[in-house]
């Protein structure tokens, strides 16, 4: 230092070469700020393809430039963004090919309340408009779930709080997934760890939860701030499994809260929106069984009622019975009294017609009877003498009139008759054949002496020209060919004579007209 | 009306079944033979509700998790 202080001449001052100047300038820097904790507002914030993130810190007077090496960008608890208030902590450094003094950023914080609010309100906007908090993407809670899978740290009071009022309500399965609820490790962890029960299939080695709880207790705004990632409010409104949030206090609402299924306002209020109350169902299934058991003995008793009124209604037997079992005792007493009387009557009777039946009557009328068939029996022997006798003599009558020998000379008579006639029938016969007969040979006699063939023994004979017969000279010279017909034969002579006309001949010629 | 078995059938269908046969039962309004169906029905529902209940299990694990964040198996939460 005190190079600089001293007021030295030239010559005596040490010289420096540029390097050995940046280097020096380099070691100074280093040595006195080797830790600062810087407020500003963030500029321009560019990443290079190395994967360094360089950007500014500015205040109204000054510039400071700001890097962060690749592996310090990913444990960044916060990204600098343009037109944030933060404090960014880490080390001054110098470089020196730029004579460039800057800051290396370890750390970025957001600068008070105020600017992680600003930033919150940003991300609110942002998922938002992308509609994820809509009231039609929230799910409905399962009314009892089998297994809760809860994304929370494995230790402290918020799991035992959450396992504690299951167990009062409804005991369940429940599988914890340990995450850091505060830190830069805590919006990763419970992103992974939503997505990461989502992954479970149904019933596998892990059963898959069918309601999630995701809670951290109390803190600043600042340990809270994991659940205000982006990271873990898109994992939230992807999640498949109904989901709860549970973070912080009352008054504490974080981005998951807006993208959540439900909000519960604190853990405990988690599990009790989780699960229904055991005891509660059992009692109420208990006093629903009840009644189910008096509606239905209501049910009975009714129709027993309703059957007892009607049946009181309905006249009783004996009163319906009772006038004809009267009837019937009256009748009944009646009855020996009535057989005696009417088998006295009928005796009365039988006495009074048997009274006039007696032999000796019976007697008298077949007297009477035979007396009456006697006298026209006695008439009737004569009766069929007299009527044979009458008609044996008509037949003597007839039989005295009918004579063989008439009968005979008859037959004769006729057979004569017959003879007679048929000679006569026999001689008009042969007389008529014998006319004809006659008569024939005549004919034929006749027929003979009339044909030319007759004529041709006599000499003569038949000429034909050409098939037709000639009778004449000019016939004769017209034919090509003559046939003579004599008795014994035929022959054929030459054509007769020469043609009556000369061929024709050609007409002279004429001279021409022209 | 097709009844779907009591088995096939979660907790709160069960429960909210067992409600409405209680209370068509209750109207009175059924005549005897369905109410005794109903009754019946009423019946498996009830024990079909109380199955669910009595099937309360406290059974709380520790997902236990690799190196690289997936999930490896399950260890008892040690409060």
């Amino acid at each position: 230092m005190d190079l600089f202080e001293e007021d030295a001449p030239s010559g005596n001052t040490p010289e420096f070469s540029v390097a050995e100047i940046s280097g020096a300038v380099k070691r100074t820097i280093e040595g006195e700020f080797g830790h600062v904790r810087v407020r500003g507002e963030v500029g321009r914030v560019v990443i290079a393809r190395t994967g360094h993130m360089y950007f500014d810190l500015k205040d109204d007077r000054a510039t400071l430039a700001c890097v962060s090496w690749k592996g310090q960008v990913s444990r960044l608890s916060h990204r600098p963004e343009e037109g944030m208030e933060v404090i960014a902590t880490g080390k001054m450094t110098t470089f020196g090919p730029q004579s460039k003094y800057q800051l290396n950023v370890e750390d970025v914080a957001p600068a008070g309340a105020g600017a992680l609010m600003a930033m919150l309100e940003k991300r609110k906007a942002m998922l938002q408009a992308e509609g994820l908090f809509a009231p039609e993407r929230k799910a409905a809670l399962p009314f009892l779930p089998e297994v809760i899978g809860v994304v929370t740290s494995p230790t402290g009071a918020v799991i035992r709080d959450i396992l504690h009022r299951l167990r009062d309500r409804f005991p369940r399965k429940v599988l914890v997934w340990p995450v850091a609820v505060q830190g830069k490790a805590c919006a990763p962890d419970v992103a992974a760890a939503i997505e990461g029960f989502n992954r479970m299939t149904p019933g596998g080695a892990l059963p898959r939860p069918d309601l999630l709880i995701v809670a951290r207790g109390g803190g600043s705004i600042e340990d809270l701030w994991g659940f205000n990632e982006e990271i873990v409010a898109r994992a939230a409104a992807a999640s498949e499994i109904p989901l709860i949030s549970a973070v912080g206090h009352e008054t504490d609402t974080t981005l998951i809260d807006y993208v959540s299924d439900y909000r519960a306002p604190t853990p405990t209020a988690a599990a009790e929106r989780a699960v229904p109350v055991r005891l509660e169902l059992m009692a109420w299934v208990e006093s629903q069984g009840g009644r189910l058991g008096q509606a239905m003995q209501q049910a009975l008793r009714q129709r027993e009622q309703r059957l007892r009124d009607i049946a009181r209604a309905l006249p009783k037997g004996d009163a319906i019975l009772a006038p004809y079992r009267q009837a019937f005792d009256v009748n009944a007493e009646k009855l020996p009294v009535a057989l005696r009387t009417a088998t006295a009557r009928k005796a009365l009777r039988l006495s009074e017609a048997g009274g006039s039946l007696r032999p000796s009557v019976l007697q008298s009328r077949m007297r009477q009877a035979a007396r009456e068939l006697a006298q026209p029996a006695a008439r009737l022997d004569p009766a069929l003498a007299r009527y044979a006798k009458d008609q044996r003599r008509a037949l003597e009558a007839l039989s005295a009139r009918m004579r063989p020998d008439t009968l005979a000379r008859e037959t004769r008579r006729e057979r004569e008759r017959l003879a007679r006639v048929s000679r006569q029938f026999a001689d008009a016969a042969r007389r008529l054949e014998d006319g004809r007969r006659a008569r024939l040979e005549a004919l034929d006699r006749l027929r003979e002496t009339l044909g030319y063939k007759e004529t041709l023994k006599r000499g003569y004979a038949v000429v034909r020209g050409d098939g037709a017969l000639v009778t004449g000279t000019e016939a004769a010279q017209a034919a090509r060919e003559l046939e003579l017909e004599f008795a014994d034969g035929k022959v054929t002579v030459g054509g007769g004579g020469k043609p009556k006309k000369p061929a024709p001949k050609a007409p002279p010629e004429q001279g021409t007209l022209l | 009306m097709t009844e779907r078995p009591v088995e096939d059938l979660t907790f709160e269908e069960a429960l909210k079944e067992l409600e409405d046969v209680v209370g068509k039962l209750e109207r009175g309004d059924v005549a005897l033979e369905d109410s005794i169906a109903l009754y019946d029905r009423g019946a498996a529902l009830k024990k079909r509700c109380e199955t669910k209940l009595a099937e309360a299990e406290e059974k709380v694990a520790k997902i236990t998790l690799g190196s690289d964040g997936q999930p490896t198996g399950t260890a008892p939460l040690d409060d």
